[in-house]
């Protein structure tokens, strides 16, 4: 199957106050069209760092990464941070067109994209609310509905659901599975949730040691709809906290 | 009595409390106010002090009456509103301007940093001999150190607010792709320096309405210059119709600026 993102060899060496530290070191990773990739690590461990070289907020210091998509869109990559970042002085719905604006659509076309992406994380009626009328859930959807509004073929995500209650977390698990299902987009989701990648994902890559590499890279074959706990991933989630914890 | 009253409060629903606690307190502040306008009355009355020095505030309406119907009172409205207002434009706008580009770029900040220190301990006021060499006793002088009075204020704060910017949020506009300066500073820079940007603003509104009056006293047309027309008479009541006018313009432009700041910053929880 063709990939989408090739990282060949990715090093990335971070400089601050004259102390040197290196993050990432010769990662190979391919993640095929379609897949939902779950990156699983201790935190410190590059795995945001990876996203983020990703979507060209920082630059790789060795190796190459290539992202190649079939459209011509002008966001091919979009990214949901761990808190979900929304600008206060916008209304949800402008929120959501962020980064629609500049793509050449009227205003009337950006919102109707936006409100669209609202409808699917199930928020089309909040669209004139401010930011802060929302609850962290709602929130975390709305960034959500941003990143799907530029209709990227890569969603990045970065612990999109770690500052969320369980009932929350839970509940926007079953609705990314079923967005991703629905449009077939490329999913790479970082967390350090081993049991939330296992129930999530068709891949899992842990990443460990400093620099980090990727210790573990297997596939889940779980038909879907999954269980939260299938006693069939009990052993996988072992193996993979087993590696966290002794890194090599 | 005062037993009873204590057992019945509690009775009461939190917002009927706190809406008595509000009439309460207007029902003070309009009986201070009551009480001070006695005691000024009276000091001239009691022969305290020469009526000639201080007029009692019942002689404040005629004095305003004929102020308005001599076309006075109207002329030194409008010119100390104009300057105060081209004042207030020109000094705002190039605060907001150059308080914004230093706040993104530390080039623009290192590069104006000791000028900024050289300049900013001089009070709008010392602005006053230059004012006049250039534009005479004109309005243009007036506009000039009413411009320069803002201008500091209003920069500092732009500049605050924009090294403020929280750099989560440039990270959002850089992962959807708005990566120029411009971009960034329509997408985020400004409207999230604009609670910041709008408390210096507030603040200038009303040092300009100082340096109004103080340019005026030099002798630009205005409010302050028909104010020391009248001391050099010794019309003491229509210097206080001055002052009066001066205190109800300044609450009436501060109150439409908070209107304003609401609305722009309906977003704030």
């Amino acid at each position: 199957m063709e990939s989408v993102i090739d990282i060949r060899g990715l090093g990335l060496t971070f400089e601050r106050d004259g102390r040197r530290t290196e993050v990432l070191r010769g990662l190979d990773l391919s993640i095929p069209r379609g897949a939902f990739v779950a990156i699983v690590g201790a935190s410190g461990v590059g795995k945001s760092t990876l996203l983020r070289v990703l979507i060209g907020l920082a630059k790789a210091s060795a190796g190459q990464v290539s992202v190649t998509t079939r459209s011509a869109a002008r966001q091919p990559v979009a990214l949901v941070f761990q808190d979900s970042r929304l600008l206060p002085w916008r209304r949800v719905v402008d929120n959501v067109a962020l980064g629609l604006e500049g793509s050449g659509l009227s205003k009337i076309e950006r919102r109707a994209r936006a409100v669209e992406a609202l409808r699917v994380v199930g928020l089309a009626e909040l669209a004139g609310r401010w930011p802060y009328q929302l609850s962290g859930g709602q929130r975390q959807r709305v960034s959500l509905a941003r990143a799907l509004a530029v209709e990227p073929e890569v969603l990045l995500m970065d612990e999109p659901f770690s500052a969320l209650d369980a009932i929350s977390r839970e509940g926007l698990q079953d609705e990314l599975t079923r967005i991703w299902r629905e449009t077939g987009k490329t999913i790479l989701f970082v967390t350090h949730d081993i049991e939330e990648a296992v129930y999530l994902a068709d891949r899992v890559v842990v990443l460990a040691g400093a620099p980090g590499r990727a210790v573990i890279d297997r596939t889940i074959d779980a038909s879907r709809p999954r269980h939260r706990d299938d006693p069939a991933h009990s052993a996988l989630i072992a193996d993979i906290r087993g590696h966290i914890a002794r890194p090599g | 009595m005062a037993l009873t009253q204590t057992a019945d409060l509690p009775a009461l629903s939190a917002s009927s409390r706190a809406r008595l606690g509000a009439l309460g307190s207007i029902g003070l502040g309009a009986a201070g106010l009551l009480a001070f306008l006695l005691i000024w009355q009276a000091v001239p009355a009691l022969g305290l002090v020469n009526p000639m020095m201080l007029p009692g505030p019942l002689a404040i309406p005629t004095a305003f009456r004929s102020e308005i119907d001599s076309g006075m009172w109207l002329k030194a409205v409008t010119g100390s509103l104009s300057h105060y207002g081209i004042g207030l434009v020109i000094g705002a706008a190039l605060g907001v301007a150059v308080g914004v580009l230093t706040g993104m770029s530390r080039v623009a900040e290192d590069l104006t940093s000791w000028v900024v220190r050289l300049l900013r301990p001089i009070p709008g006021l010392a602005w006053a001999p230059f004012a006049i060499i250039w534009f005479g006793v004109t309005p243009k002088a007036a506009v000039f150190i009413i411009a320069v009075s803002v201008f500091w204020i209003v920069f500092f704060a732009a500049h605050g607010a924009v090294r403020g910017v929280d750099r989560d949020l440039l990270e959002v506009a850089e992962a959807f792709g708005f990566r120029r300066a411009h971009e960034k500073l329509l997408k985020i820079y400004l409207p999230a320096a604009m609670p910041g940007i709008l408390v210096g603003l507030r603040t200038a509104l009303g040092q300009a309405w100082m340096a109004v009056v103080a340019a005026e006293i030099f002798g630009v047309p205005g409010l302050g210059n028909r104010m020391i027309e009248a001391s050099s008479l010794l019309a003491t009541d229509i210097v206080v119709v001055y002052m009066l006018t001066m205190a109800a313009l300044y609450g009436i432009l501060d109150s439409l600026f908070l209107v304003a700041q609401n609305w722009l910053l309906r977003w704030k929880a």
